[in-house]
């Protein structure tokens, strides 16, 4: 049962300057997925991803990466190595040309793919003499990508894969991971602010708010589940409060009350008849929703 | 190619999505009996989605016989799908739902309310026959 978990983390805390950045983050990320990291700017995303790779250290909690120990510094080396990494800043060495950089990391990894460097290098179309200073923010994030696409890694961590990419690079940069992930056999956590993005190549999604994970799970399985329940009163609706399992958010707001939930909306329909409402409308919900309900909005 | 268009914003699954689009590429004729299907790398490739959602779709088409995965050769619509009959459902299906449209036209609801209408409906049905 331990393989079936590449990534598991419970209860991590993290404090800056007093700011708590993480406060009791549970993770479970399965082998062979794709799994999106979904939280606003400065929800905890980075922090995480440093603590998983072992490159920060949590006040409390553990952190388990490839069944690794993240927060032993001996096996924290080992998951680095094992590790594809993109950091969300791309940092690489500016004085570099393209392929000066691709042979001098290919010298630290011993499974290191001469294959895939050659097909990403053309079908990114990077051109080997340039310096990687001189790229733009595009090819720089296709050059950090082939570097760590290239380590023959089990497990690939991206934070922030697309940011500041515009659409028709964001684009071919997914087609990229969704193409290598179909070939071969690795997982993907990344993180992201762009929930189209998750929506698009994820398979499972976590939400992370305010420091702790707020929803996981298949993300076909939240499309199949979540359901908005409408009610509409003749009056001004009742102050209903629902004792059904799964409600996620009431909302009332004159004579309409908007309910949200995670699973089985006949229940909720069910319990809803007893105050009679003029009408029930079920609706399909979207991961955007979603997002946007289940983290809090400022000032709640 | 390009037979296929999902819309992960939709609220529907999106391996539901794509099942139902190889079984309507089927009724109307697109898709016919022995036909081979796109392998899933190049699909999930190509609509840029998870790859292991094609997969999943794959199994449950295979599982309905749809479609025929064969071991190393991909996956083919099956010899019993009834493309011609399913055409001729497909159109009399069709005629049904603009019926039903054009009379809720005229009871003034808008194009909107009545997309509405079906989608709420179509989850009650999903919902009810999971419950």
């Amino acid at each position: 049962m331990a393989d079936e978990w590449i990534i598991e983390a419970s209860g991590l805390r993290k404090t800056y300057d007093g700011m708590e950045a993480l406060s009791g983050l549970d993770l479970q990320v399965p082998r062979g997925s794709i799994c999106g990291f979904l939280g606003r700017n400065g929800a905890g995303k980075t922090t995480t991803i440093k603590i998983l790779l072992g490159m920060a250290s949590p006040a409390a909690g553990s952190a388990r990466v490839l069944g690794l120990d993240a927060t032993q510094a001996q096996q924290s080396v080992e998951i680095r190595r094992r590790t594809g990494f993109v950091s969300e800043d791309k940092d690489l060495y500016d004085s570099m040309t393209v392929a000066e950089i691709t042979r001098f990391t290919a010298s630290f990894y011993p499974r290191w793919r001469r294959d895939l460097e050659e097909k990403y290098l053309r079908r990114f179309e990077l051109p080997p003499g340039r310096k990687v200073k001189a790229l733009s923010r595009g090819m720089r994030t296709k050059l950090a990508l082939l570097l760590a696409l290239c380590r023959g890694a089990e497990l690939l961590i991206l934070d922030e894969p697309t940011s500041g990419l515009d659409p028709a690079m964001a684009e071919e940069v997914l087609q990229a991971l969704v193409g290598h992930v179909a070939r071969e056999e690795m997982t993907i956590f990344f993180s992201s602010h762009q929930i189209a993005e998750v929506d698009q190549i994820g398979d499972r999604i976590v939400i992370i708010d305010r420091g702790r994970a707020v929803m996981a799970g298949a993300l076909d399985d939240l499309r199949e589940s979540f359901r908005r329940v409408q009610l509409v009163f003749d009056g001004a609706a009742p102050a209903a409060t629902f004792q059904a399992p799964n409600v996620t958010r009431v909302q009332r707001n004159g004579r309409v009350i908007s309910v949200l939930v995670s699973a089985d909306a006949d229940a909720i329909v069910e319990e809803a008849r007893a105050w009679n409402p003029a009408s029930v409308e079920v609706t399909p919900v979207t991961l955007k929703e979603i997002f946007l309900e289940t983290i809090q909005t400022e000032g709640d | 190619m390009m037979l296929f268009r999902l819309n992960p914003s939709v609220g529907v699954p999106i391996y539901l999505q794509l099942m139902e689009q190889v079984k309507h590429a089927i009724e109307t004729g697109a898709l016919q009996a022995g036909d081979q299907l796109p392998g899933i790398r190049p699909l999930a490739e190509e609509l840029v989605m998870n790859p292991n959602t094609v997969a999943k779709a794959y199994r449950e088409l295979e599982h309905e016989g749809v479609i025929e995965l064969r071991h190393g050769a991909g996956a083919f619509v099956s010899p019993n799908a009834r493309a011609g009959k399913l055409a001729d459902k497909w159109k009399q299906a069709q005629s049904v739902v603009a019926g039903t449209v054009e009379r809720l036209r005229a009871r003034g609801l808008s194009e909107e309310e009545i997309r509405r209408m079906f989608e709420a409906e179509l989850a009650n049905r999903r919902g009810g026959r999971r419950g």
